[in-house]
């Protein structure tokens, strides 16, 4: 048994041997996709102080409500600001813990109920802002907790099918107790099932009643901007490293000293819990909670800001919530909806359809076969150009030309929406030029299908459009877009 | 010497079939013990079953006459016995830093309210953590350090991923090192160098140290003491030259004359 590494044969030189294995893949992958002004970019926001990040979002923010005069944009103001807030929560479980939370909408609703019961006509209650905000923040915490206890022990799929019950059985809840029989009371209304609860107070802090949309405005971006420093401070600490170990490894962060049941517990307890801020000012600004306001739709919208966001980048989830609820906001009136339907297919067909070059031989493909399919229809199928597109926006005046709009839309509507959705499936089996040049055709007749129905019901198509953002986004950038890319397995 | 670690009487089956099985083992302190044996006579088992991801079915598990049977993991890692893995088991997308603080979660104590009020304390802590890190990443030479703190470990070469889980189970603040397989999938070059790790490990960092190899140069390199395994019962124990020539460990790693020439 002789050493082996005494016999190897003596090496060249350090500097003249090249540097294979050493550090090139190392640049390859990490460095590599992060060259040029994107990583110069990203190095520069990597050194700026964690307290001074939220800044970025604080300062436009704040000076937005002097620049609209309608209460109608500062509630999608407070909106948007609620959700920010929600998706800094649920980033903590998901992004951070690895905890798939699909229950964590029923924290929002406990929380704005909480606020409802405890400030408002309903039992008679008209405590303070600055008691209840702690208490029911306590509240959520301690029913996170309670939640999280026989989820300890599951983890991905399960642990997401039991908090989606969870999330079911506290809508069900709402919904049926309004005639609670309660033992020597009878009939108790306890929650006005799905009437809701209509006479919230206004919000009171210390004798200072927020009674101006503005207010709420304020009172929504300062818990944003607090719950941001906390949770980066949090981030960079004992417990944000130990929640992002057990992300990766549950069983090696255990064997590392980490107390993994207790450190999933307190991830689930401290996303309720900002839920539950939320919901407090949700429910003060409002005036009222409805049990609509937290079903699976407003949950399936928060995953939609975070997963385009990035999970586990505080700031890309605050920009995801932007995003999304502006785009659902500016889809419900049909004068705008157009301009995002357009804009979104130019944005996003270039990460599909790659390289350039293709891209612009598609839109220009497709340009050029709007034209040629209108004249042939003008010569042989006439009813197939005698109508007008009902959208209002000016771009529809412009396409109006280019598209083919019936008389009755609805035949075309039908027939073009089933093969809309059959081209689609196509796509995804085609390679190549053939995909390139399939790509004419089906965006054609999307923009058909968007000017004869879809243009006069934006409110109904908005979520098909966000739903056709995100699968273009996550076939190119699966990471969201300041989330950094996860390997799983090297 | 003092025994730092001792197993008495250890014995664990899964259904039927008996992994460790009545097995006595002591780890003096100071001492550098390697647990060989064939494929599947037990010995990874046997690290589970001392840091407790398995709960022994008999038998005593004592750390300086503490018993550890039915502690859960991470408070066995706080008494002192922290481990590696055979297959890796890095926090890949945390930066190499990262992964070695994140190991000294049992030795600090700043809570959740600490560090978002970032209290005076807690960043002294954080500070400590850091120092904490950086020497024991500091303790592999060049190969872990610089530019390297802040890349991903996924971005690590397979013989430094090695190394950062041992950097990592010294942040811990454990006494005893379990080490399973360190050599694995290593070149000579490499397992070389590890092998005078390990002793460096011993005697500039104080560890004792029980580790499972099967690359018999590490093991003669580094061994006070040789431990053989085959289906979960101790056969050989000595010096590695008693052990290497022991009738029962050729038997074990060679099978009989009956069965080889057949």
């Amino acid at each position: 048994m002789t050493d082996e590494t005494q016999d190897l044969p003596e090496g060249p030189d350090a500097a003249a041997r090249p540097r294979v294995g050493v550090d090139e893949w190392v640049e390859r992958v990490a460095g590599g996709s992060e060259a040029g002004w994107q990583g110069a970019l990203r190095a520069r926001l990597e050194r700026v102080p964690l307290w001074s990040k939220p800044i970025a979002f604080v300062l436009p923010l704040g000076l937005f409500p002097f620049f609209t005069g309608s209460d109608y944009w500062m509630q999608v103001g407070i909106d948007t600001l609620l959700f920010m807030l929600l998706a800094l929560g649920l980033n903590v479980a998901v992004g951070w813990a690895g905890l798939l939370d699909l229950g964590y909408i029923a924290f929002y609703g406990f929380g704005a109920y909480g606020f409802a019961f405890l400030a408002s006509g309903h039992f008679g209650l008209h405590w303070d802002g600055q008691w209840v905000i702690p208490i029911v923040v306590a509240a959520t915490v301690l029913l996170g907790f309670l939640v999280g206890l026989p989820s300890r022990r599951l983890v991905g799929d399960y642990l997401a099918i039991v908090t989606l019950f969870f999330l079911q059985l506290f809508l069900t809840i709402l919904l049926n107790a309004d005639r609670l029989s309660i033992p020597f009371k009878g009939q108790v209304d306890f929650t006005r099932g799905p009437n809701g609860i209509s006479d919230v107070d206004q919000l009171t802090l210390f004798g200072w009643r927020l009674d101006s949309l503005d207010d709420y405005f304020y009172i929504a971006l300062a818990a944003f901007a607090l719950v941001f420093v906390g949770l980066a401070f949090v981030n960079d600490s004992r417990t944000g490293r130990a929640w992002r170990s057990l992300r990766e490894d549950s069983l090696a962060a255990e064997l590392m000293s980490m107390p993994v049941n207790r450190l999933k517990l307190l991830a689930f307890a401290f996303g309720a819990g900002v839920a539950g801020l939320a919901g407090t000012i949700f429910s003060a600004s409002q005036g009222s909670v409805f049990p609509a306001n937290f079903d699976v739709t407003a949950l399936i919208t928060l995953y939609a800001m975070v997963i385009l966001g990035g999970f586990g980048s505080l700031s890309g989830v605050a920009v995801g919530a932007i995003v999304i609820n502006l785009a659902l906001e500016l889809l419900r009136t049909p004068e705008k909806a157009s301009w995002i339907f357009f804009g979104l297919l130019l944005l996003t067909l270039p990460f599909v359809i790659r390289p350039l070059g293709r891209w612009l031989a598609v839109a220009v493909g497709t340009v050029v076969f709007g034209f040629v399919v209108r004249a042939l229809s003008e010569q042989f199928w006439e009813r197939g150009v005698e109508g007008t597109t009902p959208g209002l926006a000016r771009i529809d005046r412009i396409v109006d030309g280019w598209v083919l709009v019936p008389a009755d839309p609805d035949g075309l509507a039908k027939v073009g929406y089933l093969t809309l959705v059959a081209g689609v499936l196509g796509l995804t089996l085609l390679k190549g030029w053939w995909r390139t040049a399939a790509f004419v055709p089906v965006l054609y007749l999307a923009a058909c299908v968007w000017e004869n129905v879809m243009v006069g019901q934006p409110a109904v198509a908005r979520y098909i459009l966000i739903g056709a953002m995100l699968v273009a986004l996550m076939a190119s950038r699966p990471q969201g877009l300041f989330g950094t890319a996860r390997v799983e397995i090297v | 010497m003092a025994k730092l670690l001792e197993l008495k009487r250890i014995s664990k089956a899964f259904g039927g079939l008996q992994v460790i099985d009545g097995l006595d083992l002591h780890v003096d302190e100071g001492e550098i013990v390697s647990v060989i044996g064939p494929n599947g006579a037990g010995k990874t088992t046997l690290f589970n079953l001392i840091t407790g991801v398995y709960r022994p079915d008999g038998g005593e598990i004592l750390l300086e006459n503490r018993s550890l049977v039915g502690l859960p993991p991470h408070q066995i890692t706080r008494l002192g016995v922290a481990r590696t893995f055979q297959t890796l088991r890095l926090f890949l997308n945390m930066t190499v830093k990262e992964n070695v603080m994140a190991a000294a979660y049992g030795r600090t104590n700043a809570g959740v309210l600490r560090s978002i009020l970032r209290t005076p304390g807690q960043r002294r802590e954080e500070r400590e953590i850091n120092e904490l890190a950086e020497e024991k990443l500091a303790f592999f030479g060049q190969r872990l350090m610089g530019y390297r703190w802040d890349q991903p470990a996924y971005s690590l070469s397979y013989a430094n991923r090695r190394r950062l889980e041992i950097a990592r189970a010294t942040a811990t603040g454990a006494r005893v090192l379990l080490l399973d397989e360190p050599a694995a999938g290593m070149n000579p070059k490499e397992t070389h160098e590890i092998t005078e790790l390990i002793a460096k490990l011993r005697t500039d960092g104080g560890y004792t140290i029980l580790v499972i190899e099967h690359d018999m140069h590490v093991v003669e390199g580094i061994s006070d003491r040789v431990v053989a395994l085959d289906h979960g019962v101790k056969i050989a124990e000595g010096t590695f030259d008693e052990v290497a020539t022991s009738p029962r460990v050729v038997e074990a790693y060679l099978g009989t004359k009956a069965t080889a020439t057949k």
